[in-house]
Formats: C-alpha cells, structure tokens, sequence
C-alpha cells in the first residue's frame, strides 16, 4: 500500500490556479522530492495533504487514509515541517518537544530511539529557547517535533531554504536514515542539487507536475546532445549562440554556458565554430546532464 | 485531560516569560485605580464667575459676598462692562457671567421684581447646569434672607414651609471614589482579559505555529480551553490585586459576601474572554484584533454606566447594555461592595452573563476552524 496517493488534485485560489491536475504515488520508506520554484505550488499542496486545506478537485489518500473524510485519523499518523519555523520561539527546545509528544498522546522517552541521532546534536542547548537556535539547528529541532509521534509519513516543506550548507548535507543524512526506518517522506525543495538525494522527483511548476522519475532515470533518459561552453566573454557568445539555427537552448550556468542543440555535434565541431566566429579562447566539452538542466529543459517553452 | 493540563502550563510558561504582562497585572491596575477613581469625576468642584454689578448697593455687595464666599465659587473679575464679561466667557477664563442691573436695590425696595441674569458657558453641559444651580441657591437665599428683612411679615408664612432631609445610604459621605472604584475595577479586568486573549490565538497565527497545532489530533475545545484557563487565572489574580489596592487606598466598603462576588468575576471573565477568542479567530495579524478589540472595548465602557448612569441613557442604549458584560459586571461589583447585595438582587446579571458567555464561548470554539 502506497503511503500518498495524489489524484487528479486541482486547486484554485481565486482565478490563480495554484495546483493543476496533479498525481504520483509515494511508497513507503521513499525519499520523494518536490522539485520546483518559489510559486509552483509545492505549499499547497502539502497543505492539501496535511489536510489544512481543501483541493477543489480530485483526491489522495495519506497513510491509507482518504485526505478529505479521514482527517482525523490522517493528522495522528502524519508530521508536518511547515515551510516557515513553526515551533514556539518562547519555549526551549526541551519544552517544544515534549509540549508536542504530549498532545500527540506520547512522550518523548516513548519515541526517543527515532529521534535519538537528531536530538543529541540539539540536546546541549536543551534550556535555551527555540527563537533564539540558529537556522540549522531550528530545522534540527522541527525535525524532532515533526518526529516524536513515530509518524508514517512526513511532510517536510523545504526544510533546508535558509539553511547553512553544512547543515544541509547533515539535514539529508538524517532523512536517508529515517527513510530506512520506513517513514515515507515527500520533501520540497527549491535546490536542485538537493533532488539528486531523493529516490524519486517531481519537477513541478506553475501548479503542474512536468515529470516523474528517480533522478538517476531521469538524468540517463535525457538524450539530448548537452555541451558545456567555457569562454572569457560569456555574456557576448551567450548573445551569439542564442540566434543560431544549430541551438535549442542555451542557459547561463556559474561561469559556464549550457547548450544543447537540436542534433548531435562533435565537441570539435562546436569548438571550430567558435573559433571562427571570434570567440577564440572557447572551449567545449559534453557533460551529463543535472536536474537543473532537466529542469530547466522541460520547463522552458520551446520555440 | 493530561494534555489539556499541559497546554495550560505551557500556555503559562509563555505567559510568564512574556515580560510585559507581569506588569500589566500588577502596576498598571493599581495606576489606573488611583489615577481613574480620583480625576474621572462628574462632580463640578469649582465654577469660575464674572460678575458684572451695575448698582453697586448694599443689597447687591451682599449678594456678591456670598458668591465669592463660596468654596466651589472662584471669582475671575468684576467688571461693568457686559461685553467685556462676555469677553471672558469666549476666552474659557469663565463659566458663568452674573449681571446685577443697575435698579437692583431700588427694585426690591418698590416691590418690583428685580432681575439677575446668569450667562452660562453650556459648551459643558454638566458644568453648566451645575454651576448655575449653585448660583441660583445662592440667590434664592439671598432672596429669602433679603425678603425677611424688608417685608418681616411675609417671611414667617415663608418659613413654615416642607423642608427636605436626605440621608444618603450606602455612600454616606458622598464619596466619590467609593462609587467610581468598584467600577473602575471591574472594567479594569474586562479590558485586560479582552485584549490578552484577542492578541493570543491570532498571536500564534502571525507567527506561524497554528499550522503546526493544526496538523496534530489535538481537540478545538481543548485548544480554546487551554487559552481560556490561564486568561481566567490571569483575570482573578488582577481583580484581587485590584481589590486589595483600592480597600486599601480608598478604604472601599466590603459589605457583600466575597466568594458571591468572585463566583461571578469568574463567569464574567470567561464571558469575556469567549468574546476576545472570538475576535482572534476572525482576525489574520494583531493588529486587526487590537482594532476590533478596541472597538468593543470603547462600547462596552461607554455604555456600561462606569461614567454616565445607564438609566440617563435613550431606551434603545438601555436595552442594549443587555449585551453588554461589562454593564453587568460594574453593576455586580458596587451591588455587592457597596450594598452588600446577596444573589438574589444579582440574579439577572448572572442570568444575562451567562447567556453571554455561552454564546460568545460557543462562537468561538465553532468558529476556530483547524483549517486554512
């Protein structure tokens, strides 16, 4: 039995439409990433899952249970990380979590194992209030409230926006390991280099979902010939590339150009043509394509 | 039960880490109590006079003797010239311009009726009507002493008149400050326990953590009960405070029976704060709840007969004040302090105040929706 079900899930607010027809399942113990930007409606729908909110169309189920008519039982098996920090700034951190094991009917000894490799990076600071805690170690902290009731699934919105990186990389350690404990998890996340962590994802944007796969499918199903263009004068050859019949898209990326191209050239190729174009000191070279070029790929409309 | 108990103490940890409302319990009741219960006072203790004697006779330096000799009466200036009485009345300088006409004396002595005209500055009109009824019972017995003394005969008649004795019960000395205390108390607590609870579920809204209760299994009711408890708390420990403040500042009178007047604080209180849940249900950022609040409050205090007795009031605002708790609370509050009522002459404001609390309870437990 899947741990989410979407289907057919449309919302609207006012003349907006905020989620558009979206469906995907999420299995138990799956690390399921939202990939999208500020706005693709990644919120809102985890608020239609934690049923705070009601989609206009179409329905899901969350740990078995139907969202609309089972939300009772839906709200004692699920934990939820809401995008902003939601806990109690004037309490600590010890008081935040067990005022949360408490009116989830447990206590944090109950629970203390799940949360256990978490909660010993926080527990210095045990006495201290959460409105005072750095960023990481709030999100630390949400996690172990979102924790303490030994949830099936967890909804987790963003939960390293705003995030120091180091702190990242720790933040998707953990989720790893609690996804072996057969906590299904859909997280959300604007980075894209975080979805390369995730088993699978779903690139979302404006309210519709543009694909589903593990990332690794996703990125060796890409077939399209993707170059990666060096130069000294990148905003001009970006200009210049932009015009030309051979490019499908080209995308500014650090301090590199991503092009891809509507059929298959050599890498030399590209390079002579460069060269005599007056972009002399360019060099070329094929790469793999990441989720961003992905994403960036399926999202653009074609022209 | 268990998880109700403990949301109460956490609700109370906040409270207690909160470091404005210790404050807000302890120190500004007691200010407001001295502050209030002495300056916001309708009685007219001094009215500023201009006379304006154009006969300059005895009898008329007589009467103006015992205007001045008055202690509620200041005499700004005299003057002979109307316009520039009047000219005081414009500048605020006076209250009330007396003129003597010139044939005063003369008058009296020839058995025509002389005429003083008061001119009263009616802008207040508290200030007016009781500033000129000094002056008119300084004329009148001026009027009789000067009768006896012209025409004896006629003043023995005069005198075998009713006379009127009062005696004032429950507020023997007149006291002001053993009428406006009570009251004071009273809408002291309603008004901190409005804006306590208003500010608080909308509080949790601003900063987020509403959506995060929202997603646990935790009941409305104990939700709306765990804010409700420690309000109530709150409320009971400023209105001891209060008690205590002003029996021993103004040595108010504690006539009645204390648990009855407790008994009902408790359910005003919780009449109250249903009210300002409610508020904060309906209110996105504190701001709006404050505003809405503050809405509430300016009615109920103005209504209420703290200031203005309710039975001057138009009809309409009489029947309004039914739904007015805090009308029923300051009544309660001088019934019992002041008169030593039992239950049974408060039994409509316990009647009236529990519809309420049902009601605006009921109102807000339905509509705390745990949903966006």
């Amino acid at each position: 039995m899947d741990a989410i079900t979407v289907e057919h899930i449309t919302k609207k607010y006012g003349g907006v439409l905020a989620l558009n027809d979206v469906s995907f399942t999420v299995g138990k113990g799956e690390l399921f990433g939202l990939i999208g930007p500020d706005g693709a409606g990644k919120s809102t729908l985890f608020r239609i899952l934690t049923t705070l909110l009601l989609a206009d169309k179409g329905k899901g189920t969350v740990a078995g249970h139907p969202i609309v008519n089972e939300y009772k039982e839906i709200r004692k098996k699920v934990g939820y990380m809401p995008g902003r920090f939601s806990l109690y700034q004037d309490l600590s951190i010890e008081e935040n979590l067990s005022f949360f094991a408490t009116i989830f009917g447990t206590t944090v000894e109950d629970n203390y194992d799940l949360i256990k490799d978490i909660y010993v990076q926080i527990e210095p600071f045990k006495k201290r209030l959460a409105g005072k805690l750095s960023g990481g170690m709030k999100q630390k902290l949400a996690l172990c409230c979102a924790l303490i009731h030994k949830p099936e699934v967890l909804f987790l919105d963003e939960p390293t926006t705003g995030v120091d990186a180091v702190s990242r990389v720790e933040f998707w350690d953990m989720l790893k390991k609690l996804k072996t404990k057969g906590i299904a998890i859909l997280v959300s996340t604007p980075y894209m280099d975080e979805a390369t962590l995730c088993d699978r994802i779903a690139l979302i944007q404006n309210g519709e979902i543009l694909k589903i796969n593990s990332p690794q499918q996703m990125i060796s199903n890409f077939e399209k010939p993707l170059f990666s263009i060096n130069s000294t004068e990148t905003y001009r050859l970006l200009n210049y590339l932009r015009v030309q019949n051979f490019t499908e898209s080209v995308l500014p990326f650090g301090e590199n150009l991503h092009l891809i191209t509507n059929k298959p050239y050599e890498v030399s190729q590209i390079e002579h043509h460069l060269k005599i174009s007056g972009f002399s000191d360019s060099t070329a070279k094929t790469i793999q394509p990441t989720v961003e070029d992905i994403f960036l790929d399926v999202s653009q409309p074609v022209n | 039960m268990n998880i109700l108990a403990y949301i109460i103490q956490k609700e109370f940890i906040q409270i207690i880490r909160n470091k404005a409302i210790l404050p807000m319990m302890t120190v500004l009741p007691i200010v407001q109590l001295i502050v209030l219960s002495n300056a916001a006072s309708n009685e007219v203790k001094n009215v500023n006079v201009v006379v304006v004697d154009m006969d300059q006779s005895e009898s008329s330096r007589t009467l103006n003797h015992k205007i001045i000799a008055n202690d509620r009466i200041t005499l700004v200036a005299t003057s002979f010239n109307t316009n520039e009485a009047h000219f005081y009345l414009q500048e605020n300088t006076s209250d009330i311009v007396i003129e003597i006409p010139p044939d005063f004396e003369n008058d009296y002595i020839n058995g025509k009726q002389p005429k003083i005209q008061l001119l009263v500055n009616a802008t207040n009109g508290q200030q007016a009507i009781v500033g000129s009824g000094y002056l008119k019972a300084i004329v009148a017995s001026f009027n009789a002493k000067l009768i006896q003394k012209v025409i004896p005969d006629i003043s023995i008649s005069k005198q075998s008149n009713t006379t009127i004795s009062s005696r004032y019960w429950y507020n023997p000395e007149l006291k002001y400050t053993h009428f406006m205390a009570p009251g004071i108390l009273a809408q002291l607590t309603a008004l901190l326990t409005i804006i306590l609870s208003a500010m608080n579920v909308v509080r949790e809204r601003e900063v987020g953590t509403i959506e995060q209760i929202n997603v646990t299994p935790l009941k409305k009711w104990q939700f709306i009960l765990g804010k409700l408890i420690p309000f109530l708390c709150i409320g009971l420990v400023l209105f001891t405070v209060g008690i205590i403040a002003s029996k021993l500042i103004f040595s108010i009178p504690i006539l009645g029976n204390l648990p009855l007047l407790f008994g009902y604080t408790t359910l005003n209180i919780i009449a109250v704060l249903g009210l300002g849940l409610l508020i904060s249900n309906f209110a996105d950022t504190q701001q709006q709840a404050i505003f809405v609040a503050f809405f509430f409050i300016i009615i109920f205090v103005l209504m209420s007969g703290l200031f203005t007795p309710i039975d001057s009031m138009p009809k309409w605002a009489q029947q309004l004040t039914v739904g007015n708790p805090l009308a029923h609370f300051i009544s309660v509050s001088r019934k019992v302090l002041m008169k030593g009522s039992g239950f049974w002459n408060i039994r409509f404001e316990f009647l009236y105040t529990f519809i309420l609390a049902f009601i605006f309870n009921g109102l807000a437990v339905w509509s705390y929706k745990k949903q966006v």
